[in-house]
């Protein structure tokens, strides 16, 4: 796992205690499109399974999540495909 | 339905003495003209990015009428857009004015059955 997705999940962990967190690295299945990078850490995929979610919109939990990596959305990530989850709902 | 003709200058010739940002009026402006709006990148039937593309093809599958605006045209649009939203990520769809989500979330809401539905409550699209 690279820098940025060290980042990326110590800051999910740190927001949203969650029971289940996957960070994925995609930038491979991107190479050479827009965005990608040299080295990868561009695309991610993100599944996270925290109690924070429940009874909240997709749209807030988006937010939420966005709202925490906004520093690595200005920066390095290009994409970040997102699974936000309530417990019990996978 | 697929072409966007005005969208790609529109926000350059946003009356500046409005008091507002023009950017700002003019996704306003497009979304209240507008009840199925997709900001994209690319056109809808040439998109240039493939979540982009995703919400181009499920919207095409449902066989929903929608302007796609190319934020590719205009930098001032592509940032615009993200802040007006408070949401970083493009594409973006909205229906009748509300952010219904992102790629992930029209996928999501596609394969649960829940986005046709909506779109019918919404009345842009017959059951």
């Amino acid at each position: 796992m690279g820098v940025v997705a060290d980042g990326i999940k110590a800051k999910l962990d740190d927001a949203f205690a969650p029971e289940r967190l996957e960070v994925e690295d995609d930038s491979a299945r991107h190479a050479g499109h827009s965005g990608s990078r040299e080295g990868g850490e561009s695309h991610f995929n993100v599944t996270i399974v925290s109690s924070a979610f429940a009874g909240v919109t997709r749209v807030q939990r988006q937010r939420k999540v966005y709202s925490a990596l906004a520093v690595e959305l200005a920066g390095p990530v290009h994409a970040l495909s997102l699974k936000a989850l309530a417990p019990g709902e996978e | 339905m697929t072409d966007a003709p005005e969208t790609q200058t529109a926000a350059a010739d946003a009356s500046p003495d409005s008091g507002q940002d023009p950017v700002a009026g003019f996704i306003r402006k497009t979304l209240a003209d507008n009840p199925v709006v997709v900001f994209m990148k690319g056109e809808p039937d040439q998109p240039r990015c493939g979540f982009s593309a995703v919400v181009v093809q499920i919207l095409d599958h449902l066989g929903v009428e929608f302007v796609g605006v190319d934020v590719l045209q205009d930098e001032r649009l592509r940032q615009g857009i993200k802040a007006f939203s408070d949401w970083p990520t493009i594409p973006q769809l909205y229906v009748k004015g509300e952010l219904v989500g992102g790629s992930d979330i029209v996928r999501e809401m596609f394969q649960s059955g829940e986005l046709k539905p909506l779109l019918v409550e919404q009345g842009v699209l017959t059951a």
